[in-house]
């Protein structure tokens, strides 16, 4: 469970973050939603402590981030998992070293059981004969998939995903959002995932967060996005051509 | 304003390289690999300009000296002079500022730019540590570079003069061990201490604290070079003046 509690957060004179509020739930994938440059990526970063912020406090399972001492922020981030939304891999390691390098620098597990360990991820996320690829060589799909075996192969207890099908075709998008899910439900993780996809807000938005300039403009989840009267949700909704047909099959449906 | 805040995050960035270390098995494996890119990969380079540079200071400094008062081992002495107090040090450098020093500052860059860096520090690593010193131990070996540079420049030197007949080998090398001052090879060793840490923290700098894109990483390469040959420069002053006057 993560609690963020009036989250301010400026770059110069510029407020980008003007007061956020909300929770996220063990289990569940928590989905933050908005157009491009709403500040997704800003939130997610100040929850992970990568950006500092002005006002306001973020909790994990109770304890406030920012009143935690350097040894305790180091044990919270080793329980943190992130996907990146250039996946941000190695790119001097092989798949296989990027996929082991948390549990080099933070286990002290023997070099067989961290090989055990990342046969078992990379075969959870369907990559089995790419360890000795470099990442360069890797399709984008094939890097996502590398980038959610490094975030959970240390068995994280949250796992955050910054536009994790960004760049992907429709169908590989699919794939990865109930990747992501999968995993969620498996190992009862708190999950947040930052998208502007409708595609993934119908699969897997168990709890959907919607920003807009700088602010909380609606929350809820996929089953109630489509029945919401807030204007801001309905033009994000129903901003293209397909889900504007979607709705009107839906309003004739009903009629 | 901005320059002072840039000097002081340089040196904020300095201290932060010395703490927190990162396991000394992954460590290793990190400075081996700076070793071979940074030490290694640059010692082609180095040589080829070592040894033609060598030579055409010896046919300068012979083609000057017309009178037949001066003594033939003169120009041994005047390449070796020039080779050991400057263009070994000092020029080298400048040459490695361009091609280390645009390396370590698009390699860092590129990792700022993919979010790599980001993803080292949600790991909880202190990733200054993790890039920097690594690169900041590898030059130390950069007095080795110098002196294969100072030996290929002087023998370079040698070459030219007995191949274009403007001095025996027997009136170079007598020149080169002409008025032997060993404090020139400290002061010249001092000056390369320096400026390999410059070599190793500057351009680190310009790239772990870049901002934007692919574009601004070529950017910050350029910048790191002029500034990296600007601060070499001036320390090459300062340092001249202190040691030897
Ligand atoms: N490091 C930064 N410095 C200054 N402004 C930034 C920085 N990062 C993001 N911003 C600004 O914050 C706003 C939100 O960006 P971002 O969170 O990346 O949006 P998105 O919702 O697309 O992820 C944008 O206007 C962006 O220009
Ligand atoms: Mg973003």
């Amino acid at each position: 469970m993560i609690e963020v509690k009036d989250l301010h957060k400026s770059f110069g004179d510029v407020e980008i973050l003007k007061g956020i509020s909300t929770f996220f739930e063990k289990g569940k994938t928590n989905l933050i939603i908005g157009q491009s440059g709403s500040g997704k990526t800003v939130f997610i970063k100040c929850l992970l402590g990568l950006f500092p912020y002005e006002q306001g406090s973020i909790a994990y399972n109770g304890k406030i981030f920012s009143e935690l001492t350097e040894d305790q922020k180091r044990d919270l981030r080793s329980e943190i998992g992130m996907v990146f939304q250039g996946s941000a891999l190695f790119d001097s390691l092989t798949i296989a070293q990027n996929v082991m390098f948390p549990l080099k620098m933070f286990t002290k597990q023997s070099k067989s059981e961290m090989e055990d360990r990342v046969d078992f991820v990379l075969k959870r996320v369907n990559l089995i004969d790419a360890h000795n690829k470099m990442p360069s060589e890797a399709s984008g799909g094939m890097q996502k998939r590398v980038a959610i075996a490094r975030a959970i192969v240390n068995k994280p207890k949250y796992l955050f995903c910054d536009e994790p099908n960004s760049g992907l075709d429709p169908k590989t998008s699919i794939i990865i959002d109930n990747l992501i899910q999968e995993i969620t439900n498996e190992y009862d993780i708190t999950t947040v995932i930052n998208s502007h996809d409708m595609n993934s807000v119908m699969e897997i938005g168990e709890k959907i967060v919607f920003l807009k300039d700088g602010l909380k403009a609606w929350e809820g989840s996929k089953d109630t996005i489509f029945k919401t009267d807030n204007e801001a949700v309905t033009n994000f909704v129903y901003s293209s051509e397909l889900m504007k047909k979607v709705r009107q099959m839906y309003i004739e449906e009903k009629q | 304003m901005l320059y002072l805040h840039n000097i002081g995050a340089y040196f904020l960035m300095i201290v932060e390289m010395f703490r927190k270390p990162t396991k000394w098995s992954v460590m290793k494996q990190l400075i081996l690999k700076d070793i071979d890119d940074l030490i290694i990969g640059s010692l082609g380079i180095v040589a080829f300009i070592s040894f033609f540079v060598g030579g055409v200071v010896a046919i300068q400094t012979a083609l000057n000296i017309s009178n037949p008062l001066i003594p033939k081992n003169l120009v041994g002495f005047a390449t070796r002079q020039s080779i050991i107090l400057e263009f070994g040090p000092t020029f080298i450098s400048i040459i490695m500022a361009g091609k280390v020093g645009s390396f370590i500052t698009s390699s860092i860059g590129t990792m700022r730019v993919t979010e790599q860096i980001d993803a080292l520090e949600v790991m909880g690593i202190n990733s200054i540590n993790y890039l920097i010193f690594p690169k900041f131990i590898s030059l130390l070996l950069y007095p080795f570079v110098i002196s294969i540079a100072m030996f290929l420049g002087i023998l370079g030197g040698m070459v030219a003069s007995v191949y274009g007949g403007f001095s025996t080998a027997g009136d170079y090398i007598a020149g080169i061990q002409l008025d032997f001052n060993p404090f020139h090879v400290t002061y010249a060793f001092i000056k390369t201490g320096v400026f390999a840490f410059i070599l190793a923290t500057i351009p680190s700098f310009h790239g772990f604290f870049m901002k934007g894109g692919a574009l601004e990483v070529g950017k910050a390469s350029t910048t790191s070079f002029v500034w990296t040959s600007v601060v070499i420069i001036l320390l090459n002053y300062l340092l001249t003046q202190m040691l030897l006057s």
